[in-house]
């Protein structure tokens, strides 16, 4: 992975002090909380429910054995022995003091993390395939170009107060694993005819208040230019964008309110204005960058089979793993949604374990999904079984991989200051109804995605199955939504009608399950069976 | 009933205003009546609480029964961590079901 | 409690300020002896681009410091050669002065009076930067690379 040179080191140095020093300025009473706010935003830090939550960034989901011991270490000392991973591929933290804040990103700083630009009107983590480097359908690990976007895009001046949040997402393979169309930017490495390498762009993606699926604005954009492409898109927003109303701000509604092809035009004439400019970097730059992402020494020549005669591993690998492009290697999933757990939360010694395994028998990277699952993705076969042991051990065997018990949910109510209703108890309770392995085998792959609130932090509009929580006269009330997806057929769900109390929709989302399984046709998931029925078998089966 | 309620600034813990001080137990605020927005002001402008703001409530035998489940879960903890409760003892922790 | 203010001389140039008024934008390509121009958020920075030449101050309105167009309107005149004055004026705080440097302001008339030597730390801050701008500081990837 990339390590830090001098320059990101002092970078990164520097914005601590800068942080202690506007936290100092804060407690002093020197800024009002309006004024400090969006500085502790830049840094992460949101005063939540209970407390302050800082969220880490895991830049493009990657992270070293060493550094994920400094979290657990930090879960330990200053929060209450967990952390939570995101549907962005970051960490956060949830019980958090302000006046220990400049002293965890100082500690961060050591093992070359932060949480710079993770929350507030910034350019925020950039997102990438967790099965970068292994999988055989990527044209290269697109790491490298999210590397050198990251750091592009670190303290713009330019784009350091935008109309809103802005997620740029990377896949490097024509199968999205990274839901880059419901990006902000989405952006798809890819070779030309000539060879050259460059980048399908997509723009407008994102869920909240107003889904949209991105646009398609560049079949083919040179390499080489993608800063200043991405200058162009950020600019022609910052000036253009809504700043009237929050729920309006995000570029989807500017290319939206546009056209796709009035937007374009603007991107590509500001293009041309930005490139004599000379603000790409280098290739020299990215080769250096690149470099970092170089292959790990896999072993050559091993052995390309598995002993699956434990039934319960035989199980886990079956769900869990998928195929690596080096023959003797394996991608291995650790699913963080055990029966009725909390999805995506982790203990400090869970992750002592995950680090542990990593270092010996992982090459050393770690890769947390915006699934809230954590990737391994360089596991020697013959390891495996040793591997799943320890995690089985550890309260990671979790066989699920994209099963209906594979829930995603965001923290909702019981954390999260902006949310309507509680998103953790209903995942629990799904989990529980479908507990049952051979059951949730036969339903076979089903993205089910839970969001407390309209935000959509939890992706409810990507689900195969979305619950989204809403207020309802005080009362906690869930709507139900079917046929989203967040892969490259990505898709928005729709409602199917009025909503349900807590066991409503647990009850709700059974009866939809069991239609599926009666009208299904051979090899269909459930996505494929409701685009092929489409939703009124469904709406009759749910409210009768 | 009405309380204040906010948020340390340091440590950003849960508070309720007592009459006196701020507290993280929420069966020591008082009903603050028709005064709550001067005292919040007050209060903030001395550093001794960020962001507070005033809440209805119903008096109740364990304390105050807040009228909305978010500040219930303000005052007690997420419903899904009852080992993480503000006040273990509090038999409505983990029952807040509406 | 406000910062301590000494009376700030954030200004980052050694010539003359323009001692006209700045008009509106509108105004200003309607009045060829006006040499001061006020731009708000929603203005094109672009219309001013064939009467550059005339221009000595342009200030750049900030009525939220959270509206960051006014950031792409200073790097866009920079970029078109502009040489004379560019003030950020309105809800200017200390922590948005090196971004405003960086995309070429060189006065600054915040609501709220910014201390000069507190100033004077946050411009120094940061020793390297990730990007070119307005400012031509080296990016960290010249640094890496001559």
């Amino acid at each position: 992975m990339y390590r830090y040179d001098k320059y990101d080191q002092a970078i990164v140095d520097t914005r601590v002090e800068e942080f202690r020093d506007q936290v100092a300025r804060r407690i002093s009473g020197a800024l009002s909380e309006d004024q400090f706010k969006p500085l502790r935003l830049k840094n992460g830090l949101y005063l939540q429910l209970h407390a302050y939550m800082l969220r880490v960034a895991i830049p493009y989901g990657t992270l070293n054995s060493n550094q994920l011991r400094t979290l657990a270490h930090i879960a330990r000392t200053y929060d209450r022995g967990y952390g939570h991973f995101t549907t962005h591929q970051n960490m956060q933290f949830n019980w958090i003091k302000l006046e220990q804040a400049p002293d965890i990103l100082a500690l961060l700083a050591t093992v070359e993390m932060h949480a710079i630009q993770t929350s507030g009107e910034s350019i925020r983590n950039i997102s990438a395939d967790q099965f970068a480097g292994a999988a055989a359908d990527e044209v290269c690990d697109p790491r490298a170009w999210a590397e050198l976007i990251r750091q592009y895009t670190t303290f713009h001046p330019e784009f350091s107060y935008l109309p809103r949040k802005f997620k740029i997402g990377l896949t490097a393979s024509d199968h999205d694993r990274a839901a880059i169309k419901l990006h902000d930017v989405g952006l798809q490495v890819r070779r030309g005819d000539d060879g050259a390498m460059g980048f399908r762009v997509f723009v407008g993606g994102g869920m909240g208040r107003t889904p949209f699926v991105a646009t398609l604005v560049r079949d083919f954009l040179p390499a080489e230019h993608i800063c200043t492409y991405l200058e162009a898109i950020l600019r022609v927003w910052n000036r253009h964008g809504r700043r009237d109303n929050i729920h309006k701000q995000r570029i989807k509604i500017l290319v939206h309110d546009l056209g796709g092809e009035e937007f374009t035009r603007q991107v590509e004439e500001e293009f041309a204005v930005m490139l004599p400019l000379g603000d790409d970097m280098p290739l020299a730059e990215y080769e250096r960058i690149a470099a970092y992402f170089a292959p790990p020494p896999f072993e050559q020549g091993l052995e390309d089979t598995l002993d699956l005669s434990d039934p319960r591993f035989a199980a886990w690998v079956e769900r869990n793993v998928a195929a690596h492009k080096q023959p003797g290697y394996a991608i291995a999933t650790i699913s963080l949604k055990p029966v009725g757990g909390i999805p995506g939360d982790v203990s400090a010694e869970q992750m002592e374990v995950i680090a542990d395994l990593a270092e010996k028998y992982g090459f050393d990277d770690i890769r947390p999904t915006h699934a809230q699952n954590v990737v391994l993705p360089h596991i020697r076969k013959a390891d495996l079984y040793t591997v799943w042991q320890a995690l089985d051990a550890a309260g990671l065997g979790a066989d699920n991989l994209d099963l209906i018990g594979d829930i995603i949910a965001c923290p909702g109510l019981d954390y999260c200051s902006l949310a309507n209703a509680r998103s953790i108890p209903v995942a629990q309770k799904l989990s529980e109804r479908f507990a049952d392995p051979a059951r949730q085998l036969d339903i076979g792959e089903l993205k089910l995605k839970i969001s407390g609130c309209i935000n959509a932090c939890g992706h409810h509009h990507a689900g195969h199955i979305g619950i989204l929580g809403v207020d309802k006269k005080g009362t906690e009330n869930f709507q139900l939504l079917l046929g989203g997806s967040g892969a490259e057929d990505a898709s928005l769900g729709r409602i199917v009608g009025p909503g349900f109390s807590e066991d409503g929709v647990v009850d709700a989302i059974e009866r939809a399950v069991e239609k599926y399984r009666e009208v299904r046709e051979d090899g269909e998931r459930f996505l494929d069976t409701y685009r092929r029925v489409g939703v009124e078998p469904f709406k009759e089966a749910i409210y009768g | 009933m009405r309380l204040i309620t906010g948020n340390d600034l340091a440590t950003g813990d849960v508070v309720w205003w007592t009459g006196q001080y701020w507290s993280r137990h929420v069966g020591e605020a008082i009903d603050v009546g028709a005064d709550g927005e001067k005292i919040a002001h007050r209060e903030e402008a001395a550093l001794r609480v960020n962001i507070p703001y005033v809440i209805d409530a119903e008096p109740g035998p364990n304390g105050p029964i807040l009228k909305h489940i978010k500040e219930q879960i303000r005052a007690s903890g997420p419903t899904v961590r009852p080992d993480l409760a503000i006040e273990p003892a509090d038999p409505n922790v983990g029952s807040y079901v509406i | 409690m406000v910062e301590a203010a000494i009376p700030p001389s954030l200004r980052f140039r050694d010539d003359e300020p323009a001692d006209e008024p700045a008009v509106t934008l509108d105004a200003f390509l309607e009045q060829p002896d006006a040499v001061s121009v006020r731009i708000e958020g929603g203005d094109d920075v672009r219309r001013l681009a064939p009467l550059l030449d005339r221009v000595k101050l342009v200030e750049v309105d900030f009525p939220r410091f959270r509206d960051g167009r006014g950031y792409s309107s200073a790097r866009i005149l920079r970029e078109l050669g502009y040489k004379g004055e560019l003030k950020a004026v309105g809800d200017v705080l200390v922590d948005q002065l090196l971004f405003m440097r960086r995309c070429g302001f060189d006065s600054f008339a915040p609501n709220q009076p910014i201390d000069a030597a507190v100033a004077s730390r946050a411009l120094e801050e940061y020793d390297f930067v990730y990007q070119q701008a307005a400012d031509g500081r080296i990016p960290v990837w010249k640094l890496r690379h001559g």
